[in-house]
């Protein structure tokens, strides 16, 4: 901390030349890289487990080719790394650019003191669970490719969802930057990474309605292997909508977790709105939810599915339909209705199970129905997921403790224990 | 005879309608299948099942073409058709038989392997362009593109790229039409070996041409259908089926429509959003600006960091 002090004091007199800022940037990072609190918490041990042996079968994955730790097979090209960290992952992450466009184009103050927090969640998730994708590729070192311009598959909506996941990443980092400013006490950096922003936002949005799409996009060329009750036409504004409640969801999930570990790390202003943010989040992700009945509904009658659904699949498609949409549709108009931040809450878990169904439905549960050998995820697979999310927590929590991500900047916090954090059971308990 | 040969017109009229309405309907379509952009005609291959007799010549021939890894029971082995073989990473391909209902004692055997689309659905998915269609007909597969991301294997219509799952460094692998081979001007190895003519080259256009003679001239042998002549917008592969197509493993469900065709509204719709949103977000944006500074003149100076 006393390294923080100087630099601060350094850097805001202004006299120090380059090499100086450099140097005492790079030892106040290194300073900071030191694990704060207890190490031997209940959460560390379990998710530093998950993550060490993930590790191991990484390098399993890497050795042997993809057939040593996953199921996958020639019928089953895709599994749940694509299935569930990108597909379902992707559309959690949509909290950033619906907040983004609330708070920085329609200037809706209220909802400010969340916006740093859900920046950064979405820049993690980008870059863990477009890590992840890294992993499923087969030569992986050739994804420069379409990257470099020396092969340019422009016809292929992969190519689209590529080059945005990449210009995407950019774009959070530069909205997530000024705090990071904040924390190496860059002033002038700040500033003008501030001004930069809003580019970074407009870009960020518009890139995001065009991959979150594309992601649904992605399974139009496959018409015979999706089933029919979830294959349409549709299906890029339908990922597209679901995206925005699934992010809201996911925003409302956060500050359920957030707000029980990171209690002392909350200003003020978010404590005391906490329940009207919740309440707002909670009309937004209805809006949408209606968007996204109605889309279903054209569809149900415009490709004539009924006769699917006196089927097990269609049984299946009903229970994802009533529980996980319907449902919680209703339990957010009464929440509204009764200002019962409580049932937001609950609702939100309940609505983000659905868009996992909903992904997993499309890209893994509903891919290639008819074939009597099914494709279910291997232990290892699973195991590396939960090892991906582990390492996203441990970074997201680095983060939280030492950057002003909650909104007091400037102030000196002392350190805190990590002993009630256990952020592990928000995400492992919802993905 | 003379009603199923009527029947067989009106197939093929109306086959012909459809062709019609959906080249009208699309300006891709609108291009006769069977040439390359570039007008040259594509190279085909059309299948007989009706006279295919399992002898394997070609799974034989296109092993040793290929350089492909031989496999552990024999190319005479007859025991394989026990069950149906798919294609692998080492077979870009097989016969597989089936039982003919009409003359019990003759089943009928049929070859699968990459159809080599008009359109190919493995070409447009791949974002490395690693999967090409040459302008003479093959789908080919450029090694040092690819990433292994195995879309062209989820886009793929016929379930036919196959990924080394087993491998560190691996590849996809399918038949290539014997490119190298046509490019020297010779047929394919598989077509060339053939003892029977039930696996034939040449032009695509011809092709048709001798597969509806067949049909015509002998209407009771052949299901009055060439499976591939529009099956996702045309394959370069065409089959004669002794047998409906669902008895003889062919899938059956396919549309007419070229795959690239799928995913092509959604991608024209990008630039559109590219210049759209931004417009739309920076006006929404000074819209929003402008209104909250005159609402700040009256109210207090609550400067927000
Ligand atoms: S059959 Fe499949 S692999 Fe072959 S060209 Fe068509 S889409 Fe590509
Ligand atoms: S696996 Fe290779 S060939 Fe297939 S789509 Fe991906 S990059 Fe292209």
């Amino acid at each position: 901390m006393a390294n923080t002090t100087d630099a601060a004091a350094a850097s805001t007199e202004g006299t120090m030349t380059f090499r100086q800022v450099a140097r005492e940037t790079i030892r106040f990072v290194l300073s900071e890289l030191k694990p704060k609190g207890k190490m031997l918490t209940p959460f560390n041990v379990i998710t530093g487990g998950i993550i060490l042996s993930g590790l191991v079968m990484i390098a399993i994955r890497f050795a042997y080719g993809l057939g040593a730790v996953s199921n996958l097979s020639q019928n089953y090209p895709w599994g749940i790394w694509i299935g569930f960290d990108v597909v379902t992952g992707v559309a959690f992450a949509g909290g950033a650019y619906v907040l983004c466009f609330v708070v920085h184009i329609l200037k809706i103050k209220k909802f400010e003191p969340i916006i740093r927090v859900t920046v950064l969640n979405g820049f993690l998730a980008y870059v863990f669970y477009a890590g992840a994708l890294l992993l499923d590729l087969g030569r992986p070192w050739n994804v420069i490719n379409p990257i470099i311009g020396n092969a340019f598959g422009l016809s292929s909506v992969l190519f689209l969802v590529a080059w945005h996941f990449l210009l995407y990443m950019i774009c959070e980092f530069l909205e997530f930057s000024p705090v990071v400013a904040e924390w190496l006490h860059w002033p002038r950096a700040r500033r003008i990474l501030e001004g930069l922003s809003t580019g970074a936002v407009i870009f960020g949005i518009t890139l995001s309605t065009l991959h979150q799409s594309g992601l649904g996009a992605l399974f139009l060329l496959a018409p015979t292997k999706v089933h029919p009750l979830w294959y349409s036409g549709n299906i890029p504004v339908m990922f597209f909508v679901s995206s925005i409640f699934a992010g809201l969801s996911m925003v409302m999930i956060e500050s359920f977790f957030t707000q029980k570990a990171f209690k002392d790390r909350i200003g003020h202003d978010l404590h005391a709105a906490h329940d009207s943010i919740l309440l707002g989040l909670g009309k937004g992700a209805v809006g949408a939810l209606f968007a996204y009945i109605f889309l279903k509904l054209i569809d149900f009658v415009h490709y004539k599915q009924w006769i699917y659904l006196d089927t097990p699949m269609g049984y299946w498609y009903l229970f994802e339909i009533v529980g996980f949409v319907l449902l919680p549709t209703a339990l957010f108009l009464q929440a509204i209705r009764k200002r019962s931040a409580k049932l937001v809450q609950f609702t939100a878990f309940l609505t983000a199970a659905g868009v996992i169904l909903n992904r997993l439905n499309v890209s893994v549960i509903g891919f290639k129905w008819y074939e009597t050998v099914r494709y279910y995820p291997s232990v290892m697979e699973i195991w590396i997921t939960l090892a991906i999310i582990s390492m996203e927590l441990w970074v997201f929590r680095w983060v939280i403790l030492r950057m002003p991500v909650f909104g007091e900047a400037h102030e000196v916090v002392e350190e805190k224990t990590a002993e009630d954090m256990e952020v592990v059971t928000w995400k492992a308990s919802v993905l | 005879m003379t009603i199923s040969r009527r029947n067989f017109l009106k197939v093929a009229g109306a086959a012909g309608g459809v062709l019609l309405a959906g080249g009208a309907a699309s300006a891709q379509g609108a291009q006769a299948p069977e040439t390359s952009a570039g007008g040259v005609e594509f190279n085909g291959m059309l299948i007989d099942t009706t006279k295919c007799i399992g002898c394997r010549a070609c799974e034989e021939a296109c092993n040793e073409a290929n350089k492909l890894p031989k496999p552990k029971v024999s190319f005479s082995t007859e025991s394989v058709f026990e069950e149906t073989r798919d294609t692998t990473t080492g077979a870009f391909t097989v016969v597989n038989r089936f039982p003919n209902e009409k003359k019990p004692d003759a089943p009928i055997f049929v070859r699968k392997q990459c159809m080599h689309c008009n359109q190919p659905a493995c070409a447009s998915a791949c974002l490395c362009r690693a999967m090409e269609k040459t302008k003479e007909a093959a789908v080919i597969y450029h090694k040092d593109r690819c990433m292994g991301c195995r879309y062209c294997m989820v886009a793929c219509p016929f379930d036919i790229p196959r990924f080394e799952y087993n491998s560190p460094t691996p590849f996809v692998w399918k038949c290539i039409f014997c490119n190298e081979r046509q490019k020297k001007g010779e047929q394919p190895a598989c077509s060339e070996v053939c003892p029977t003519g039930a696996t034939l080259f040449g032009k695509k256009r011809d092709l048709l041409e001798i597969a509806k003679t067949r049909i015509y001239t002998e209407p009771d042998k052949y299901v009055h259908k060439i499976y591939g002549e529009h099956e996702v917008g045309g394959t370069g592969w065409l089959f004669l089926m002794g047998a409906p197509e669902e008895k003889l493993g062919l899938k059956t469900n396919l549309p007419t429509t070229p795959y690239p065709e799928l995913t092509s509204g959604f991608l024209y719709g990008v630039p559109l959003v590219f210049v759209l949103w931004p417009s739309l977000l920076i006006g929404l944006n000074y819209l929003i600006k402008d209104s909250k500074v005159d609402e700040k003149k009256e109210g207090s100076h609550g400067e927000h960091d």
